[in-house]
């Protein structure tokens, strides 16, 4: 067959037409999904596609967005193929028609044996003397049901270890979310669980949400209305693309004017000025340079690690001037002195810790805190994101921050909001966890704790921090398994089960099933994995960065038998309810009792639908008690746009939503008061002060815009792939050249805690003796060099971390298909 | 690009390469007769410049494979994959952003594609490559064959879908 790229096939007038929420990052694009027989064709008069458009001459610019990577043909179960064509859906106001080059491949990562997809998991597989080789559901579902049932039995549920996903888009929803938390904690009770990305079972926002500030609280088109955005540790255009081009940037570019001086009238209004805190001059500051003019953009490009002394710094000058809120302060906050006390920071000061001129740090505060021309207060949203999650303690960070906030009553106004940017989309619905303290598991796997492990939807080999020991660790103790299980030739499912207890009772091993949509890095590991299912082969809900609920529907079937997780959560329980059945223990038969779903919907009617409801056990929902409003019916008839979290009421066919929380200055504490948190500025901690004052660069490190997470579908994706082959690692040339690096070259990073390889991309944006490494890659693990630092409630630093590096050599054929000239935009 | 391998060549303009001694008569052959048979779009060919007139790092605007699309070519000034010519670093790209269609303009200075629409960056030294943006496609290239024996530089398909279109021919 022709394989250039050069037509693409059209749905017909009638082709089936559902609403997909985009599964990749947080913004959570709206997308149509036409599906049509492949023997039929759509014709290029308007009339004759269901897109509508004219196709006999050049569309003009902006009309359309349909490429190759937008079209697939895919097989149902019934062997009948389809083509599929996923593109934007121009009334969906989260991204008002534009696709992100992640969202704009939806099609071309759904499976098809020659496709991305061609390497998931299509049945479950069992690692069997010295190889994977495929087996049944029954086979795999005894094998991990009967070693569980025996340490459960034996040993108790605290060392059932999980790394599960807790979130929305691909891989989460409040379905699986559900179905996997009810598992966890109501029917195995086990608190040995850690989530995705992070160590520990926690949030990523203690501070704030103790502080009475929940961290999604206003809408996109808040950053429409601001004066000021406060960009903080956020690199938009890269990592929530379309909520930067389709919000941000029309602010910036003064395009939103009308819309503001109507909502806000008597005030004065300029096009939104922008003030970004990041030590690294990101793509999305050249961009806005470019957009809104160097006038309009402030860069406060502070030393590493020093968030906290910039806003405990901005906090003093600001009430210094008396531009704090008094009123606001006096009636709806409480402890502002004290934490005013503990945050005090002279601008000298501060000048001295974060490297940023005093004259920089003053013009700052006039543009996001001084009053306007008009008297009012200006509107500074701000918006943060893994600078500060991944920061020099996320918990203090964020009380520094949001202390600044409400002195300046940045919340609960229209314009303003103290948000999260988010990384994925969320999608929390769980029994409450089953402990009372946070626990550090992966420095329990590591001390030989733990004696088997789910990785479901997670890939901790690539993402958690200290990770060359944690997957040293790991592999050690999962080969003591293998050895076990290659022993048992011809042996039953209990024997295996016998010689797998032993290996991890008696032998320091570590038994690890891995359920995903991929192997993954895990497979180095792993005995079991079970296939999973994404969005669009089963029904999903997840809410955006806004709190936007949106149902993404099912179009075509998940490849062989995988499942979606909420149905192995169901598997698994229904399997254990069995045996316990059988052996006549009815109490522990009872807690694995409540799985009967038939499908995802059941999964969401059952916890979703259910939290707050009388009668019901508690459930944990970011849909709260009026989630039960929601059902798939009424979400599917609200389309892309969907409802805001929390729902208020169900009139007249439509579910109504919240776009701005804390508007009636009822926040989230006891008595209703927003909590001031004192935020004294710490310095760096010891250990990561130590890699700093051996190792020369700053290794920094983050997402970039081509890459979805972990490469999970990109490693398979040529467009990606040839891009983006190995992590890269952005270095300024002049320290290149003194090591003899030049872009293309492999370099070895390395440090106390580890070493790894990267691709040097040589920057002149980059500072000197700092590094910005491509964080979750499967070729080259950026986490092995950070240290196992985290905060008080176990959120890790990862972007701190210091490294040497060392010239390796060329991989001739990276040299010669990888551009590396800028990625900064300069016209 | 100072320099570049032979392995380069062969896995990038190979095709190209080959269609140098033989391809010019027989694709001249091809497009003249039915489009049955055929997997490939019968594409025009069309002279678009003599190489000796090209000068380093100098757009030449052109339309390919009609008016409707807006092309150029440049000549890059040494060897690039997938260039033609006797310095093998002639290539044509269709300047509609893959993404949304709006022009791209060509920075000689950084030798990148940039557009200003929503700042996908591509890179002609590297087939057109994505360097940053928002699309998920690579810069169309247009196929080119380089006529040793008048020294003229012929536009003979496009790899890679024109922005607008179903097919890269009306």
């Amino acid at each position: 067959m022709a394989t250039n790229k050069d037509r693409v096939a059209l749905p017909p007038p009638g082709a089936q037409k559902t609403n997909l929420t985009c599964h990749f990052c947080i913004v959570g694009c709206g997308y149509h999904v036409y599906k049509w027989p492949e023997s039929q064709e759509g014709g290029r008069a308007p009339d004759e596609n269901a897109l509508g458009l004219d196709f006999r001459k050049q569309l003009p610019p902006l009309a359309v967005i349909l490429t190759p990577a937008m079209q697939n043909t895919i097989t149902d179960k019934d062997g009948t193929r389809y083509n599929i064509m996923i593109v934007p859906d121009k009334e969906c106001t989260v991204n008002k028609g534009l696709s992100s080059t992640r969202g704009g491949q939806l099609a071309k990562v759904m499976y098809s044996p020659e496709g991305v997809g061609r390497e998931r998991l299509r049945s479950p597989r069992v690692y069997v003397g010295d190889q994977w080789v495929d087996t049944s559901w029954e086979d795999a579902l005894a094998l991990y049901a009967g070693v569980t049932k025996k340490i459960l039995d034996n040993d108790g549920p605290s060392v059932l270890a999980f790394d599960c996903f807790d979130h929305g888009g691909a891989g989460g929803g409040f379905e699986n979310t559900w179905g996997t938390g009810k598992l966890m904690f109501t029917a195995l009770k086990t608190p040995l669980v850690r989530i995705h990305n992070r160590p520990a079972y926690n949030s990523e926002c203690h501070a704030t949400r103790e502080m009475g500030i929940g961290e999604l609280n206003n809408s996109y088109a808040d950053a429409e209305l601001a004066d000021v955005i406060l960009a903080i540790g956020c690199n938009s255009y890269e990592t929530q693309t379309n909520y930067f081009l389709a919000h941000w940037l029309p602010n910036l570019q003064g395009q939103t004017l009308a819309q503001r001086k109507q909502q806000f009238p008597g005030e004065s209004i300029a096009p939104a000025k922008i003030i970004f805190v990041d030590p690294r001059r990101t793509p999305t500051i050249a961009i806005a340079e470019q957009a809104a003019g160097k006038d309009n953009v402030l860069h406060l490009d502070i030393e590493p690690g020093t968030d906290i002394a910039l806003f405990n710094g901005l906090l003093t000058y600001v009430v210094e001037q008396g531009w704090h809120d008094k009123d606001f302060i006096a009636a709806h906050t409480k402890d502002f002195d004290q934490a005013l006390r503990a945050n005090r920071m002279s601008l000298e000061e501060t000048s001295r810790v974060t490297g940023v001129p005093e004259d920089k740090l003053k013009l700052a505060a006039e543009w996001a805190y001084k009053p306007k021309a008009s008297g009012h207060r200006p509107h500074a949203m701000h918006a943060y994101e893994k600078g500060i999650i991944w920061g020099n303690d996320n918990y203090l960070i964020q009380s520094a921050l949001v202390d600044l906030v409400l002195a300046t009553h940045n919340v609960g106004r229209r314009g303003t909001g103290v948000v999260r940017m988010g990384g994925h989309q969320e999608g929390y619905t769980r029994p409450p966890y089953p402990g009372d303290s946070k626990i550090y598991v992966d420095q329990e796997i590591i001390n030989g704790k733990g004696m088997m492990y789910t990785a479901w939807g997670a890939n901790p080999f690539q993402t958690t921090l200290n990770a060359e020991q944690h997957r040293t660790v790991i592999l050690r103790r999962a080969n003591i398994v293998r050895d076990a299980m290659a022993s048992v030739r011809g042996g039953s499912t209990a024997q295996m089960v016998d010689a797998i207890y032993d290996a991890v009772k008696n032998k320091g091993g570590l038994f690890l099933a891995n359920i995903n949509l991929y192997p993954t890095k895990l497979a180095e590991a792993a005995h079991l994995m079970l296939p999973a299912a994404h969005p669009g082969e089963m029904n999903l809900t997840s809410m955006n960065g806004e709190r936007r609920l949106r149902l993404s529907e099912k179009f075509t079937d998940p490849p062989g038998s995988a499942k979606p997780d909420c149905l192995i959560a169901a598997a698994i329980a229904s399997t254990l309810h069995q045996l316990y059945a059988a052996e006549g223990k009815q109490d522990m038969a009872a807690r694995f009792t409540g799985f009967d779903w038939k499908s995802e919907e059941d999964a969401f009617n059952d916890g979703f639908r259910m939290a707050g409801q009388a009668g019901a056990d508690p459930i944990d929902s970011q849909g709260g008690a009026t989630g039960n409003l929601v059902t798939y019916q009424r979400l599917r008839a609200m389309g892309n746009n969907g409802v805001q979290l929390p729902v208020k009421e169900y009139r007249d066919g439509k579910l109504i939503g919240t776009e701005m929380l804390y508007s009636d200055y009822k926040f989230d504490t006891s008595d209703g008061k927003a909590q001031f948190k004192p935020a004294t500025w710490p310095g760096l901690p010891k250990p990561v002060a130590e890699q700093k004052g051996k190792y020369r660069f700053w290794i920094n490190s983050g997402r970039i815009n081509e890459v979805w997470q972990t490469l999970y579908h990109d490693q398979y994706n040529e467009f990606v792939r040839r891009r983006v082959p190995m992590a890269y690692l952005e270095i300024n040339p002049e320290d290149a050249q003194a090591l003899a690096i030049a872009s293309g070259d492999v370099v070895e990073v390395y440090n106390d805690y580890g070493s790894s390889y990267a691709l040097a991309y040589l920057e002149a944006d980059i500072k000197r003796d700092q590094t910005f490494m491509q964080f979750g890659h499967f070729n080259g693990v950026m986490g092995d060099l950070t240290t196992p630092w985290t905060d008080r409630n176990v959120v890790p630093y990862y972007k701190g971390t210091w490294a040497d590096l060392r010239r390796i050599g060329t991989v001739e054929e990276f040299k010669e298909t990888i551009s590396f000239k800028t990625r900064r935009f300069k016209a | 690009m100072a320099a570049i391998s032979r392995r380069g060549f062969l896995k990038v303009g190979g095709g190209v390469a080959a269609s140098v001694v033989i391809g010019v008569p027989a694709l001249t052959q091809a497009a003249a007769s039915s489009a049955e048979g055929r997997v490939n779009l019968p594409y025009p060919m069309n002279a678009i410049s003599k190489a000796q007139e090209l000068q380093a790092n100098t757009p030449v605007a052109f339309s390919y494979p009609d008016a409707a699309s807006p092309c150029v070519l440049i000549k890059m000034g040494s060897a690039v994959p997938g260039g033609v010519g006797p310095e093998r670093d002639i290539v044509a790209y269709s300047t509609l952003c893959t993404h949304m269609g709006c022009p791209v303009t060509y920075d000689p200075g950084q030798r990148l594609f940039k557009c200003p629409c929503h700042f996908s960056i591509f890179d002609p030294e590297h087939v057109g490559q994505m360097v940053s943006g928002q699309a998920t496609e690579n810069l169309p290239s247009i196929v080119l064959v380089y006529n040793p024996d008048d020294d003229s530089v012929n536009a003979v398909a496009v790899d890679g879908l024109i922005y607008g279109r179903q097919s890269n021919l009306l």
